[in-house]
Parts: structure tokens; C-alpha cells; sequence
């Protein structure tokens, strides 16, 4: 890449003032180093990505609305989760957190653990029971 | 309290980290040449992994080994520590500043409250240096930023414990001791040798062999998996290959500037020349993530798309390939 080819596109650092570090050659091929305000194909691919975490969400908030899934499903698909991450910050099994996706099996769950999924979502202990959707 | 630490921006974290520490500590080092004999360089595909709900992709080792190698092949002592608790290791972390060390940290991104909301991810490998404390906050210095930063006391103890994969645990380390002569010709050769190496394996899923597995792969995504998934893989790759700490071009331009430095110290034209064919590469790889991009956003993509993909993809390894080989003959 070339100094004067390093992309300085719109993207999501560029509301934060945030530009990052690129490795580009001057005009006889001389590594130095340039700043990077963004790239576009970059920024498709984490748009991508943020894309298809929204839609996990919102397919989320649905299941909880219509009963099939509890608030849990919802928040770790918010937090970006998957039900590994959640084991960890939770410091449950993961077959003791599927069992609490299953809306009948939420609602018996004691503040104890609930206080621990709030914890992990940084959330509070209301947000999170009175969650409906 | 605050040491006299001085923050120089990086491609990458760990890179960075490493060489800011090595600089404070007396050891004028840049980040190319940390990268380079830390033989920073690799490909791995790791497709029983899922991150972010697609297989897993790597251009780098394990998180640690760059700088690990580093110290190794320079004799450099490292000491590194993990905690039971914010407790113990916030106490460790304040001595530390106390007696005027700098201190790296390995940390969670999703509650870095100074990275970009879109940017926070579960990713656990990110690392920075903690150079000083006021009463509420610590003075960050994170390498991929312009600029030092703060946290609060809550904020850095959220992060140092996050969990998941490569969750760490409160790891700290910073060098303890860096001898006076230091062979840096002797380290570079060796370097590059393990790298030629790791990229040469005869390992399905690793190095050149592992981004031919990879073009296979992507010919057949889309019938296997149907395209909304096949494109959510591509814009894994393209996001590994990419996003803040490659430098560019999946770490092939820093290694180009490693090669540069290398071809000085050892003497030697060829790395020179073969610096030019690295860019050469990276520049590939830039296009591939072009196109991939152009796949993906327009959606309506028919299989012959993957496969032209999947062409340059291989074109790219087979570059690799020879590139290694002479490589690996230069030094």
C-alpha cells in the first residue's frame, strides 16, 4: 500500500477524532507509517457483523414477547454473547443457563441468580425480571 | 502518582505494548521489529471455533507470543503474573506504579469505555500499559489510540477480568531485565526461519495450506450454508484480515517494514527485494477484502462469485508459497 493510497473513508471510529496506524510505502517503496481515519470494505464487514447481531436481538425480543424465550436469551444476545461468554461471567454450566432460556423456568428463579445475570449485563435486577419485550 | 512513560501510537496492540515498554525500559525497538522476530506473521483456520457465531480466523499466534518469543530470542526476562481477583491484582498493579514500572495488561474490549460502542467486542487478547493513577481514575496508555487515556478504578477492573475465551485473568507483565549486548542479527535470522517455518507447515488448517483449506471452503459455503451465512463467514475473514491492529493487509505490510529493517541489520539486499513482494501480497489481500466486500453488500450473489473468490484467495497462497521458499533460502 502506498502513502498516498491509505484509505481515509467515513466509518465508525471517525465520530470519536479516532484515526488508526497503517504501514505504507513512500514513492521508493520506503516503509513508514501513515494515519487512517477508515476503509470502506472495513467498514462493511463490521457493519456486517453489528447487522447481524441486531438481528439475533430483535429475534430475540420477539421470542420473549410471544413466551418462548426468557429475558435471558434477550440480554446476552444484546450483550453480544453467545452462552460460553455468559457461563464465564456468570460462573454457571451452560446447560444450567439453557435451562433458564425456558420463560417457566426464569420465572422460579431465585434474586440470587437473577443479581448474577444483572451483574453480567449491567443491568438491574428490575430491568432485567420485568423485561417484557 | 504517574511514571515518565511515553505513549507512541501502534498498528497493533500487542506489538505496541511490547515495543513502548522495551523504549521506556532503555531498548530503542519498533514495532516491525517486534512483530518480526516475535515472528508475529501466521494464518490459522480454526473452523470448530465459532467467534461471533462464524469459524474462527487468525493472521496472528496466540495472544502473549509475540512478545514471548520476543523476549526469548533477545534474553529479555519478563515477568508475568495472573490474579485470583481485582483485589490482589489492583494491588499489584499500584506497587507497581509506586516504584515507577509501567505496567502491560492483557484486557477484555467490550467494557473498554474509550474504544467506539461498534467496536466492543467479546474479545479478549487486547493489551495495554497502565502508567500512573489518580484518586478516581488510571492513566491508560492503549497503543492503538492516538492519544493516552484514563479508566476508572471500576472500568479497568471490569476489563482485566473478562470473561470468555483467552479470558486474562488479571495477567500483568512487564520486563525485568534487558541485557547490555544485545545480537539482533542472530534473533532476526532465527525469527525469520520460524516464521518461513509456521507458514510452510504441512498442517491442513495453518499457513499457506490453511488459506488454500480456506479458498476450498468458500467454493462451497454458499450451497452448504446459503448465502446469508456464507456472506457472514466472508466478512469474518475480511474483519480478522482487517480491523484496528492488523497495520493493513493481514499484518503483511508490518512485516514488509520488518523486512526493511531486517535487509539494514543482517546486510543483505534480498530482504529488501523480498520486502517489495510482501507489499506485493498485502495488496492482494487489500483487493480480496475489496471484492469480498462488494459480495456482501450487494446480497444477490450467484455461486460464481465464491468461486472467483475463492481464485484469488488461492492466488494469494500460492504467492505465499513461493514467497516463504525463497525466503527461508535468503537467510
Amino acid at each position: 500500500m502506498k502513502e498516498s493510497e491509505v484509505p481515509q473513508d467515513k466509518s465508525n471510529i471517525e465520530s470519536l477524532n479516532m484515526r488508526e496506524l497503517c504501514y505504507a510505502t513512500d514513492e521508493k517503496g520506503n516503509y513508514t507509517t501513515a494515519l487512517s481515519s477508515g476503509w470502506e470494505p472495513k467498514t462493511i464487514a463490521l457493519n456486517n457483523a453489528l447487522e447481524d447481531i441486531k438481528e439475533r436481538t430483535e429475534e430475540a425480543r420477539q421470542q420473549v414477547i410471544n413466551g418462548v424465550a426468557s429475558p435471558v436469551v434477550y440480554f446476552m444476545e444484546l450483550s453480544k454473547m453467545d452462552i460460553g461468554i455468559l457461563a464465564g461471567y456468570v460462573g454457571m454450566w451452560q446447560w444450567r443457563i439453557k435451562r433458564h432460556f425456558k420463560p417457566k423456568v426464569f420465572a422460579g428463579l431465585s434474586d440470587k441468580v437473577l443479581q448474577k445475570y444483572a451483574t453480567a449485563f449491567l443491568i438491574t435486577i428490575d430491568e432485567f425480571k420485568n423485561f417484557k419485550g | 502518582m504517574t511514571t515518565d512513560f511515553k505513549h507512541h501510537q501502534s498498528a497493533h496492540c500487542e506489538n505496541g505494548v511490547a515495543s513502548n515498554l522495551l523504549k521506556h525500559n532503555g531498548l530503542n525497538i519498533s514495532e516491525p521489529m517486534v512483530f518480526g522476530i516475535g515472528s508475529g506473521l501466521f494464518f490459522v483456520y480454526l473452523p470448530f471455533i465459532k467467534v461471533n457465531h462464524a469459524p474462527a480466523f487468525s493472521y496472528r499466534p496466540l495472544p502473549g507470543a509475540i512478545f514471548g518469543r520476543l523476549a526469548k530470542r533477545l534474553g529479555i526476562k519478563v515477568k508475568r503474573q495472573k490474579f485470583s481477583g481485582p483485589k490482589s491484582a489492583g494491588k499489584a498493579l499500584d506497587d507497581n506504579l509506586k516504584n515507577n514500572i509501567p505496567s502491560g495488561l492483557q484486557v477484555g474490549v467490550y467494557n473498554l469505555t474509550y474504544f467506539p460502542e461498534d467496536y466492543r467486542f467479546h474479545f479478549n487478547a487486547h493489551n495495554l500499559v497502565v502508567y500512573g493513577k489518580t484518586e478516581t481514575d488510571y492513566l491508560i496508555s492503549d497503543p492503538v489510540m492516538e492519544t493516552t487515556t484514563t479508566l476508572t478504578i471500576e472500568e479497568l477492573d471490569r476489563v482485566r477480568f473478562a470473561k470468555g475465551a483467552f479470558a486474562p485473568k488479571g495477567q500483568m507483565y512487564y520486563p525485568i531485565h534487558i541485557p547490555k549486548d544485545i545480537d539482533f542479527a542472530k534473533a532476526i535470522t532465527k525469527a525469520i526461519k520460524a516464521t518461513c517455518r509456521d507458514m510452510l507447515a504441512p498442517v491442513p488448517i495453518v499457513g499457506v495450506r490453511g488459506i488454500k483449506y480456506v479458498a476450498k471452503q468458500i467454493r462451497k459455503w454458499p450451497v452448504k450454508l446459503g448465502v446469508r451465512k456464507a456472506n457472514h463467514y466472508l466478512a469474518q475473514i475480511v474483519r480478522m484480515q482487517e480491523e484496528i491492529g492488523t497495520g493493513g493487509g493481514g499484518f503483511r505490510f508490518i512485516y514488509a517494514a520488518f523486512l526493511q529493517e531486517a535487509a539494514v541489520v543482517l546486510k543483505n539486499d534480498q530482504l529488501k527485494e523480498l520486502s517489495f513482494e510482501m507489499t506485493a501480497i498485502g495488496d492482494m489481500w487489500r483487493d480480496f477484502a475489496v471484492e469480498a466486500g462488494r459480495v456482501y453488500k450487494k446480497r444477490s450473489a450467484k455461486p460464481d462469485v465464491y468461486n472467483l473468490l475463492a481464485d484469488q484467495l488461492t492466488a494469494i497462497a500460492e504467492k505465499e508459497e513461493q514467497f516463504f521458499k525463497k525466503l527461508r533460502k535468503a537467510v
